[in-house]
C-alpha cells in the first residue's frame, strides 16, 4: 500500500511539469497578440510596446517560461494583464466558487442518479426501467444552457422564487447562496446522474445474478436486505470512483453552465482569460485545475484500494 | 453576561433591519467584466460606465454633445490655441478626504501622461507641459493648438485621481481607486460584482439619492434580461435591439435609448493587399460594393429597424454630420457599369473577415447576397476577434467588418482610421489631401470651420472608400420602472447623479 502510494506520488511531478510545458507551448499557439488585445480600442503603438516590454512578451518562449515557472516553484503566478490582481487571489476567489457549485452538483447527481439506477435494474424491463432509460437520455442530451435558460425562465421569471443570475458565498449568507446556486447545480448534476444512473443500473444487474446474491435470497433475507446490504455495497464501488472523476471534469468543464447563471467560477474566469489573452491566468488555472484532478484521482485509486483489498497486493 | 450578549444581539439585529429598510441599492447588469478600474490604464467601453458612477471628470457632456463643466467650472484657449486654461470647481474633496486643487489636477494629468503603461498617453499627447497658475487654476500647455483636447477631457483623460493614494498604491491603484466623484469603491471580486456606496462629501451630493451601486457583468443578453425581468437586476445595458419589443411590451420596464457616437463598417484593404485584388486596385470597384448594399434592408432585416442606417463616422444626427453627402441609395445597375469602367470581370472574389458574433455573422450575411447581385463573391471568413484583428494588421485580408464605439469629438472616429500611418488605419489608405485635413481640423476650434474642413474629408473619403460605413448601433438601456430620472446620453454611459428609487 505505501509503496503503492509511494510510486503514485513520485508520478505527480513529471505530470505537473509535463502539463506546465505544455499549458505554456500551446497558448504560444494561439493566434492574436495579447498586448494587442490588451491594448483593446487604443492600440497606440508605443504603449503597445511598453506593455511588451513589462510583461516580457518580447523575449524568447523558453525565457518567458523560466520566469513563470520560477514564481510558481515560490506560490508566484504572476499577475492577470487585464486587471493586475495576483492571479493567486483570483484563484482563490473562484476555486470555493466551483467547489461549491461541483460540490452541490455531485450531490444532487448521487441523489438521483443512484436511486433511479438501482430501481431500474431491479425492475429490470418494467415501465420503471423504461422509465429511468428515457431519464438518461434526456439527461445526457439535453444541452446545459437550454436546460439553463428553460430553468430560469420558470423559476425566476414565471414563478420568481429563485435568482436568475449572480452568486452569493456561503459564508455570507448560506441561504441566498444555495437559492443562488441550485439551479446551475441541477444542471450539471442533471446530466451527470444520467450517467450515474446507467452505470449503476448496469453494475446492479451484474451484482444481481452473481452466486452470493442468491446464496443471500436462498437464507431467506428480505428482498431489500438482499439488494440495499448486499448487491449495492458492493455495486456501487466503481461508481464512487466515476463520481471522483466527474466532480474534476466539473471544475474546468462548467464553463457554460457558469456563463448562463453569472456564476463566477473557474470556468468562467479561463474562458475570459483565453479571449483575452490573459496568459498569467490561464497558465495558473489550467496548472490548479490539473493538480486538483490529479489528486482526485490519486483519492479515487486510494478509495478503490480500501474498498477493494484484492488490489492491495 | 447572558443577558448582555442578548441585548446587544438584539440591537444589531434591529439595527440592520433598520439600515435595510433605509438603504437603497442600485444593481446594474454590464454585458462583460470590466478591466482595471484605474482611469490611466483602463481601456474597455464597460470600464467606463462603471467610472461614471464614481470618477468625476474636469468636464462632461450633455445630450446634445455640449462640451460642459464637471470638476472644473470653465476654460479658455489662450495663446492662439497653444493653451488651454482652467478654473477648477472649489470645495472638492477626492474620497480619501484629500482635497482636490491646481496641484491635485496637475499631478492626475502628470500621471496619465508618464505612468509606464497609460493609454491616456496617446489622448494627451499634444500636451507638453502642466502649470499651476493659483491654488483653482491650472494650464495646460500644448506643443501645438489641438482642438479635440477639451473632448479628451469629458472622458478618462479628463478623470482626477487623489494624488495621494495613487502615489502609495502605484500600478495597483485600480484595485482600490480613489476618486472625486458620486460614489465610493467598496469591494470587486472579479467576474462577479463592483460594489460602491455614496461619498458624503461629495460636491454634488444634493442631487445623489441612491445609497449603494452594484454592478454585475452578466455575459448573456438573454440571461440580463431574464435578471432584470425577475427583479434582481434595476437597469441593464446592451439589449438587443431584436428584444426591444418585448422589453417595451412589460410595463414594468422602461428603455432609454440613444444613438451611438462611434460606427459599424467594412474596412477595404487598399494599400496592403498582397493579393492586389480588384478592390484594392480600383476605386470603382469600391464605389460599386458600396451601391450594392441596402443600408436600410439591413437595418429592417437584422435590427428590426432599430438602428440608424449611416455612411460617415458620425451619424446623420451627428453635428458634425455632412448632409452635402447623404447615403448613396442601392443601384445595382450602376455598381455593374462602375465594374464594367473598371475592367473588372465578374466574378470578384474578396476575403471577406469577419470577427465572431451573432449580429455581424449576420450582417455580413447580408451584405454577401446583396453584393452577389452585382457579380461580389465575398467569401465570409469568420474568426475569433483576437485574431483577426491581428490579420488585419498584417494586411490579411481584402474587407474585414469592423466597429468603433465612438468618441465625442469627431477627431476621435476619424484620424487614427484615416490619416496615412495612423495606428488603425488597417485600409493604408493613403491621401495627401485628407491628412491635411485631418491636421487641419486639429487647428481650430471654431465648429463651422472645422466642419468644413471636415467636409473636404468627406468627400476624398466617400470617393476613394477605404471604410464603407454601413450603420450605427441604438445604445439600448432597460430599467425598471422603480427608477427614476434615467436619461441616455449619447456615449452610452450610465449616469447615476439624479437618479431615484422608489
Amino acid at each position: 500500500m505505501l509503496n503503492f502510494l509511494a510510486r503514485r506520488l513520485a508520478q505527480i511531478v513529471p505530470t505537473l511539469f509535463f502539463v506546465s510545458v505544455l499549458i505554456f507551448s500551446l497558448q504560444q499557439l494561439l493566434p492574436g497578440d495579447p498586448a494587442l488585445v490588451m491594448a483593446g480600442e487604443e492600440r497606440d503603438p508605443a504603449v503597445i510596446e511598453q506593455i511588451r516590454h513589462q510583461y516580457r512578451l518580447d523575449q524568447p518562449v523558453p525565457v518567458q517560461y523560466a520566469y513563470w515557472i520560477k514564481g510558481v516553484l515560490v506560490g508566484d503566478f504572476g499577475e492577470s494583464l487585464r486587471n493586475k490582481m495576483p492571479v493567486r487571489e483570483l484563484i482563490a476567489q473562484k476555486l470555493p466558487v466551483t467547489l461549491q457549485l461541483g460540490a452541490m452538483a455531485i450531490i444532487i447527481a448521487f441523489l438521483i442518479g443512484i436511486p433511479a439506477g438501482i430501481v431500474a435494474a431491479v425492475k429490470k424491463g418494467t415501465a420503471w426501467d423504461y422509465g429511468a432509460n428515457f431519464f438518461a437520455l434526456w439527461g445526457i442530451s439535453t444541452p446545459n444552457f437550454w436546460l439553463g435558460i428553460m430553468l430560469i425562465f420558470l423559476f425566476s421569471i414565471e414563478l420568481g422564487w429563485l435568482p436568475a443570475s449572480g452568486y452569493v458565498p456561503l459564508s455570507e449568507d448560506w441561504r441566498a447562496s444555495l437559492a443562488a446556486t441550485i439551479m446551475p447545480a441541477f444542471v450539471l448534476g442533471n446530466a451527470i446522474a444520467a450517467i450515474l444512473m446507467r452505470h449503476t443500473r448496469s453494475a446492479m444487474l451484474q451484482v444481481l445474478e452473481s452466486d452470493y446474491v442468491r446464496t443471500a435470497r436462498a437464507k431467506g433475507l428480505s428482498e431489500r436486505s438482499v439488494i440495499l446490504k448486499h448487491a449495492m455495497r458492493n455495486a456501487l464501488t466503481p461508481i464512487i470512483t466515476l463520481g471522483a472523476l466527474e466532480l474534476g471534469t466539473l471544475l474546468s468543464g462548467a464553463v457554460l453552465t457558469e456563463q448562463i447563471f453569472s456564476i463566477p467560477g473557474f470556468g468562467k474566469l479561463i474562458v475570459d482569460a483565453v479571449f483575452n489573452r490573459d496568459y498569467a491566468v490561464v497558465q495558473g488555472v489550467v496548472l490548479v485545475t490539473a493538480t486538483v484532478y490529479i489528486t482526485l484521482n490519486l483519492i479515487a485509486d486510494i478509495a478503490y484500494i480500501l474498498v477493494n483489498p484484492r488490489l492491495r497486493g | 453576561m447572558k443577558m448582555f450578549r442578548l441585548a446587544a444581539t438584539a440591537a444589531v439585529v434591529l439595527l440592520s433591519l433598520g439600515a435595510a429598510q433605509a438603504q437603497t441599492t442600485l444593481r446594474i447588469g454590464l454585458a462583460e467584466d470590466p478591466d482595471i478600474l484605474d482611469p490611466t490604464m483602463a481601456r474597455t467601453y464597460v470600464g467606463r460606465i462603471v467610472f461614471a458612477a464614481f470618477c468625476d471628470k474636469l468636464f462632461d457632456i450633455d445630450e446634445k454633445l455640449n462640451i460642459v463643466p464637471q470638476l472644473a467650472l470653465s476654460s479658455e484657449t489662450v495663446d492662439d490655441g497653444k493653451g488651454l486654461v482652467i478654473k477648477l470647481r472649489p470645495g472638492v474633496k477626492f474620497h480619501d478626504g484629500e482635497p482636490f486643487d491646481a496641484e491635485a489636477a496637475k499631478f492626475s494629468l502628470e500621471r496619465h501622461l508618464t505612468l509606464p503603461g497609460s493609454f491616456r498617453k496617446p489622448e494627451l499627447a499634444s500636451v507638453d507641459h502642466i502649470d499651476v497658475v493659483d491654488p483653482l487654476t491650472i494650464k495646460l500647455v500644448l506643443k501645438s493648438p489641438f482642438s479635440p483636447l477639451l473632448a479628451q477631457l469629458t472622458d478618462r483623460a479628463g478623470m482626477m485621481v487623489s494624488p495621494k493614494a495613487a502615489k502609495e498604491a502605484g500600478d495597483k491603484f485600480g484595485l482600490h481607486p480613489v476618486c472625486a466623484g458620486p460614489y465610493k469603491f467598496v469591494e470587486r471580486v472579479q467576474q462577479d460584482r463592483i460594489v460602491f456606496e455614496k461619498f458624503a462629501d461629495y460636491w454634488n451630493k444634493d442631487n445623489v439619492f441612491i445609497d449603494k451601486i452594484v454592478f454585475q457583468p452578466i455575459v448573456d443578453a438573454t440571461v440580463r434580461l431574464a435578471s432584470l425581468k425577475s427583479g434582481s437586476l434595476d437597469l441593464i445595458e446592451r439589449v438587443l435591439a431584436t428584444d426591444l419589443k418585448d422589453v417595451r411590451a412589460d410595463s414594468r420596464l422602461k428603455v432609454a435609448t440613444a444613438i451611438e457616437l462611434g460606427y459599424q463598417g467594412i474596412t477595404l484593404n487598399i494599400g496592403k493587399d498582397k493579393a492586389k485584388g480588384p478592390l484594392s486596385q480600383s476605386a470603382k470597384v469600391r464605389q460599386a460594393l458600396d451601391l450594392t448594399i441596402d443600408r436600410e434592408a439591413i437595418n429592417q432585416v437584422v435590427f428590426n429597424g432599430e438602428f440608424q442606417p449611416g455612411n460617415q463616422w458620425v451619424n446623420p444626427d451627428h453635428p458634425y454630420y455632412q448632409k452635402a453627402f447623404p447615403i448613396r441609395p442601392r443601384n445595382v445597375e450602376k455598381a455593374k457599369a462602375l465594374l464594367k469602367e473598371a475592367g473588372v470581370t465578374p466574378p470578384i472574389n474578396v476575403d471577406f473577415l469577419v470577427p465572431k458574433g451573432a449580429e455581424t455573422e449576420a450582417v455580413a450575411q447580408v451584405v454577401q447576397s446583396m453584393a452577389a447581385e452585382a457579380g461580389f463573391d465575398l467569401k465570409i471568413r469568420v474568426t475569433e476577434f483576437a485574431t483577426s484583428l491581428k490579420q488585419a494588421e498584417a494586411g490579411e485580408y481584402q474587407a474585414y467588418m469592423l466597429a468603433w464605439s465612438g468618441r465625442i469629438d469627431p477627431d476621435g472616429n476619424s484620424y487614427v482610421f484615416l490619416h496615412k500611418d495612423a495606428p488603425q488605419n488597417y485600409s493604408a489608405w493613403a491621401n495627401a489631401d485628407a491628412d491635411k485635413a485631418l491636421d487641419d481640423a486639429r487647428l481650430t476650434s471654431d465648429m463651422a470651420q472645422r466642419k468644413a474642413v471636415y467636409e473636404k474629408l468627406a468627400k476624398l473619403e466617400l470617393d476613394d472608400e477605404g471604410i464603407l460605413y454601413i450603420f450605427h448601433r441604438r445604445i439600448i438601456i432597460a430599467h425598471t420602472t422603480k427608477l427614476e430620472g434615467y436619461k441616455q446620453m449619447p456615449d452610452g454611459l450610465v449616469r447615476v447623479v439624479g437618479l431615484k428609487l422608489k
